[in-house]
């Protein structure tokens, strides 16, 4: 076990190599980030020097090695826009992403379960039918119109909610969290719900999917057999068994959620990460987008590290025979 | 994207199930059909996919208007409501956009090139993912490593990164006047290399399931050799989860390309997919030109949900204990 | 909050040293007035990059920065010069500017603003890093005369010497010398510097808090030296760059001020009940490019020669384009159709000149004299995130030349990759919309930068953004007499003589002057300057 651990440390730092050399190699092709920094009227000879500055006239791997070394050394670069380290605003950034990525997961975990129990256990009723179409909109229409329809009836229309941002932050230390204050509870409903939609739609027909099975199974029919009530057999049986695969799935489902929360943060303005990749992508700032693809990496690796680690304890199927690599 | 590029496939909604190497063929000799039938649901969807499938591919012989064609557009008619509405014009029946676009013709050219995006992007990733897993699957150790490895690389990058990539690459080396072709195959490209993974990942743990069973290890003491073996007897006993994945990544692949054209990599304005076109209508949303958005919106959506409630009733149909 | 804390933890200190921060937080808020504070919300769709005052000279961090710092000479309300930290200003021979300061000035640190202050940011600004390094001549010397008069003493005569000076902002020689700021921050800083989140200047408007690309508050500074117009308490930036979110945010009231207002969205606003839009025509002019300098166009089925070296092929696409139709309808009315390459509010004489109106017939006569009867096909170019509805005008632009049967490939991408295809050193492109604001606010900016001769390895900024390669030396001549003739009469003529050589060349497609549109709540009150600059000391909000 243990050499199985310092096997997949080592190849996840290979994947954080591959990750940062791909990364680098890309931004030749996401356009020129001289301009994006100064005035229009800034002169082609005062351009020409800042990209030399910026090493950007060097061959990739040149900038790479310069880049990773820095990495080595916990150095994460200056951004070019804000001219701050990309450390600080990555670390002032992710607790709105994690937050949000957060409530997202409750919110597809509580209601897509529950919508999954009902409809297995009334399989042919109208309201099942119902869930069933309303959640089907939550995979068939783009994010960000999704987020701009929840907008324009709850915010604009209505008046309830609001449309951009955290609403008040509390700074507990170096993390901000918007649990605290009202203003902060509501600026997340809409963010979430949107983000955690799609996740949602997926949980509710996975557990349907299981507990119809579940339910079928000679196991459970033994437990009707032994005289338990069904409330007891689709409760403390079906669901439980239901539960596992639904649990890693969720777990499974929070890395995606925090790296690709882009759209969601882009549409409410949700002043995490994501939004702060994308203002990235768009301003061609580089330290920044290698940073959080680095980082979003780290998330990705070591969380297929831990499943793969439980699926090998819970699931000997998978174990492989002695003698092979494992 | 939000999560979408990777869920499903880490999330296969069939569980692994062990079941005997001929169930295909039994199924097509027995019920499938009458069961197909017997769904309501399930020939209400065939009837819907079928319908928007031939409307897209006829579109050039029925819409009023060439979409693509800029000496068809006239700015005169521009936003134009839909005929209904006191200021509606014929022939623009659902009315027009702000270039003067006829919505009806763009939505049927759009979902023509949603559809031909969707079903190419899946086949490119399908192909490549199954290969890729078969592949991580039989032959296992250092090979599957490094595939599951390159896998957990590509998770990492956003679709939106690769579309990046992929069009960087293509405008610098065969210049910038992309024609239609061209700019359709990145895309593809794109979407097959976003999505492949899932495939991947599906297939190896099936693959490792069924290769330690008798049969398999009756094909080896035959001497079939290993690429025989998987294709044609691992192969078919993991194409029902496939399946299953490609009608759901059909659906999440022409989401994806509306996504992709939201954050400005995707087709051009002049060349609108339903992405683009709900894209560039979403700008209209709040200023009461309701239908340049809404009539892609609901085609878009009548296609998605469509293609899902048949993946919905296929893959209870080849579950084998729902029957 | 930060100051507050800061201020009650030093009252309290000597009471309770072992108060925990948390309850002097908690404390403080509770005394705080019960009477609310006049707070103005504002949502602008790109970041307020740097504190750095000289960091970027872009209009709408000039117009924050000039909440805090401020400049010697002022612009007014309707672009006339007017004093700010200098009282008065005259020209005792053609090469010395001497500038009298005003006293009793106080930095946000509480420290006096002296003579000495102005000669260190003339320094600083034309550091390397600097991003204004034109805004002050660069042969300029400044000289001390006494604690309160400064001498700017030139080479030659220069009567624009000051013309962007409104835009360079005054910081202070102790306060830099303390943070280790006296160089400015060049984009390729490899350690973060103090001035990039933190402010020192005399600005009616201190920054209390500024998270990047978040949110930057502003507070009122009670130590400074003038009265100001606005009343507000507080003034809290926030980034929205989605332009739906940015109405939404709007209509729902959850902000006063949001710039830019999409175009379809302005009826909208108005019709609201609760806001209005606030357009007026911007200084910028968007235009269209020809590439006249290749031998051959690039992307194009002419093969062997380029088709815009024929001044007839030019006019004729000058003829076809309907900018009337664009201006109305992919412009929603909110653009002036431009007969010249700079908007008429910065030349007096700009109202001689006419557009030539569209002629389809005309236009399909010259690409036949010209040898295309059936015209040809070629790709352009156009930004897609940068000016109000670029790439729409780029589409009708596309429909209208498909009528003289020019087949034309759009390429419309984000400004990152736009600008660094189009832009020097690979001028890559054959046609191409782009917009202009000439920063001097001035022409002979247009008849240099746009217009003037580009010539390879010349550093001198002649021709920089003349990506169409364009070039007539008789421009070049008379844009050297524009720059020292200091007759404003026969400077005006010579102006007229050089957009007369332009616009009988057909050298540019000028299209219009795009309108800036603000939403602004009706319970704010403010001024719009043709500049587009957001000057918070204009803003006045109704207490609720």
């Amino acid at each position: 076990m243990l050499a199985f651990l310092l096997r997949r440390v080592i190849q996840a730092a290979a994947v954080l190599a591959v990750v940062g050399l791909i990364a680098f190699a890309m931004f030749r092709f996401a356009g020129d980030p001289v301009n994006q920094i100064v005035g229009p009227d800034t002169t082609v000879a005062e351009r020409a020097q800042i990209r030399t500055d910026l090493g950007l006239d060097d061959p990739v791997l040149v900038q790479f090695a310069r880049y990773a070394g820095n990495v080595v050394r916990g150095r994460f670069g200056i951004s070019y826009q804000f001219r701050q380290p990309v450390s600080q605003l990555l670390a002032e950034r992710m607790p709105a992403t994690l937050e949000l990525a957060f409530c997202a997961t409750i919110f597809a975990l509580v209601v897509g379960i529950l919508m999954g129990v009902y409809c297995a256990l009334f399989r042919d009723s109208w309201l099942a039918g119902l869930f069933q179409a309303v959640s089907l909109i939550g995979i068939s229409l783009p994010t960000f119109l999704i987020g701009i329809l929840l907008i324009y009836l709850f915010s604009v229309t209505l008046g309830w909610l609001p449309s951009y941002g955290r609403g008040d932050t509390v700074r507990l230390g170096w993390w901000t969290t918007g649990f605290l204050t009202a203003s902060g509870l509501k600026a997340l409903i809409l963010p979430s719900v949107t983000l955690g939609l799609f996740q949602m739609t997926l949980i509710m027909r996975l557990v349907r999917a299981e507990m119809l099975e579940v339910l079928r199974t000679d196991y459970i029919r033994f437990a009707r057999a032994r005289g338990l009530t069904t409330r007891a057999v689709h409760l403390r049986h079906a669901l439980k068994n239901t539960l596992v695969p639904v649990i890693t799935i969720a777990g499974l489902q929070l890395g995606s959620v925090i790296a690709f929360s882009i759209i969601t943060e882009t549409v409410f303005q949700w002043p995490g990460m994501g939004l702060l990749f994308v203002q990235a992508v768009q301003n061609v700032d580089i330290p920044i987008m290698s940073a959080y693809l680095l980082l979003v990496a780290l998330i990705f690796v070591t969380i297929n590290l831990v499943v793969d680690i439980l699926y090998t304890v819970v699931d000997p199927r998978l174990r492989l025979p002695a003698g092979r690599t494992a | 994207m939000s999560g979408r590029d990777i869920d499903a496939g880490d999330a296969p909604p069939v569980p692994l199930v062990e079941v005997p190497p001929s169930r295909l063929a039994r199924w097509r000799d027995s019920d499938l059909l009458a069961n197909f039938l017997r769904s309501k649901t399930a020939v209400v969807a065939l009837i819907a996919t079928v319908l928007m499938v031939g409307l897209a591919f006829a579109s050039p012989w029925i819409a009023p208007q060439n979409p693509y064609d800029p000496a068809q557009l006239d700015l005169i008619n521009s936003n134009l409501p839909p005929i209904w509405q006191a200021d509606g014009q014929a022939p623009y029946y659902l009315g027009t956009d702000d270039q003067g676009r006829d919505v009806l013709s763009a939505v049927l050219y759009g979902l023509r090139l949603s559809l031909i995006v969707g079903v190419l992007g899946v086949v490119t990733s399908g192909i490549l993912g199954i290969a890729l897993g078969l592949i991580a699957g039989y032959a296992g150790g250092a090979v599957d490593t490094l595939i599951m490895r390159v896998a957990d690389v590509q998770l990492t990058f956003p679709a939106i990164l690769i579309a990046l990539v992929v069009d960087g690459v293509a405008k610098a080396s065969f210049g910038s006047a992309l024609d239609v072709g061209p700019l359709i195959g990145l895309i593809v490209v794109s979407i097959g290399l976003s999505f492949w993974v899932q495939y991947a990942r599906t297939v190896r743990s099936s693959v490792m399931v069924e290769k330690g069973k008798d049969y398999v290890q009756a094909a080896r003491l035959i001497g079939l050799s290993p690429p025989v073996i998987m294709v044609r007897h691992v192969l078919p006993n993991v194409t029902g989860p496939v399946f299953v994945i490609a009608t759901i990544n059909l659906a999440l692949a022409i989401i994806t390309e509306a996504t992709l054209s939201f954050l400005g990599t995707g087709l051009p304005e002049t060349m609108p997919s339903l992405g683009t076109l709900i894209r560039t209508g979403n700008r209209f949303l709040f200023s009461g030109e309701w239908w340049i958005v809404a009539f892609p919106g609901l085609a878009l959506a009548g296609l998605v949900i469509a293609i899902n409630l048949l993946g919905d009733w296929l893959r209870d149909a080849l579950n084998p204990k729902l029957q | 909050m930060v100051p507050e804390i800061r201020l009650s933890r030093s009252a309290l200190k000597t009471l309770a040293r072992g108060v925990s921060a948390v309850a002097v937080a908690t404390f403080a808020c509770a005394a705080l007035p019960a009477q609310a504070a006049n707070v103005f919300r504002f949502a602008f769709q790109g970041d307020l990059k740097s504190l750095d005052p000289y960091s970027l000279k872009e209009s709408f961090t000039e117009g924050m920065q000039e909440a805090a710092y401020e400049p010697l000479v002022t612009l007014d309300k309707n672009l006339k010069f007017a004093p700010a930290l200098a009282e008065s200003w005259e020209t005792p021979e053609p090469t010395r500017w001497r500038f009298h300061l005003r006293k009793n000035v106080k930095f946000h640190d509480g420290s006096p603003f002296t003579a000495d202050d102005v000669i260190f940011s003339a320094q600083r600004v034309r550091a390397p890093g600097s991003n204004f390094t034109t805004n002050v001549p660069a042969d300029a010397e400044f000289v001390k005369v006494d604690d309160y008069t400064v001498d700017m003493v030139l080479k030659k005569p220069n009567p624009i010497a000051i013309a962007q000076f409104p835009t360079w902002v005054i910081m202070s020689k102790a306060w830099s010398e303390k943070n280790n700021v006296v160089q400015p921050t060049p984009p390729s800083a490899t350690s973060p510097s103090y001035a990039t989140l933190h402010e020192n200047g005399t600005g009616p408007f201190v920054i209390a808090e500024h998270q990047p690309g978040v949110k930057t508050v502003f507070k009122k500074f009670d130590g400074y030296w003038g009265k100001v117009e606005s009343n507000l308490d507080e003034a809290i930036l926030t980034t929205i760059a989605n332009p739906a979110t940015r109405v939404a945010a709007l209509l729902s009231g959850e902000v006063d001020w949001i710039d830019p207002v999409p175009l379809q969205d302005q009826q909208r606003v108005n019709a609201s009940g609760t806001a209005t839009v606030m357009a007026g025509p911007e200084l910028r002019t968007i235009f269209l490019g020809m590439d006249q300098d290749r031998d051959e166009l690039k992307d194009s089925s002419v093969k062997g020669k380029n088709p815009f070296k024929d001044i007839k092929v030019r006019e004729a696409f000058y003829l076809a384009i309907d900018e009337d139709t664009i201006a109305k309808r992919v412009m929603r009315g909110q653009a002036v159709p431009s007969a010249l390459m700079i908007a008429p509010a910065l030349y007096d004489r700009a109202a001689e000149f006419k557009r030539p109106a569209t002629d389809l017939k005309k236009a399909k006569e010259l690409m036949a004299q010209a040898g295309y009867p059936d015209g040809f096909s070629l790709t352009m170019d156009c930004p897609n995130d940068r000016y109000v509805n670029d790439e729409a005008i780029c589409q009708a632009v596309v429909s209208m030349l498909a009528r003289i049967n020019v087949k034309v490939n759009l390429n419309a991408q984000p400004k990152a990759k736009y600008f660094a295809k189009v832009l020097a050193p690979n001028y890559d492109t054959s046609f191409y919309l782009l917009g202009w604001t000439p920063s001097s606010l001035d022409s002979h900016n247009i008849l240099y930068e746009i217009v003037g001769c580009r010539k390879p390895g010349d550093k001198s900024g002649r021709g920089g953004w003349n990506l169409a390669g364009y070039c007539d030396p008789k421009i070049d001549a008379i844009a050297d007499k524009v720059e020292s003739e200091t007759d404003k009469t026969k400077r005006d003529a010579l102006i007229k003589d050089g957009f007369d050589v332009l616009n009988t060349d057909w050298g540019y497609i000028p299209l219009h002057q795009q309108a800036l549109a603000w939403g602004v709540s009706k319970k704010v009150h403010l001024t719009q300057r043709a500049d587009n600059l957001l000057l918070l000391y204009w803003v006045s909000k109704d207490p609720s």
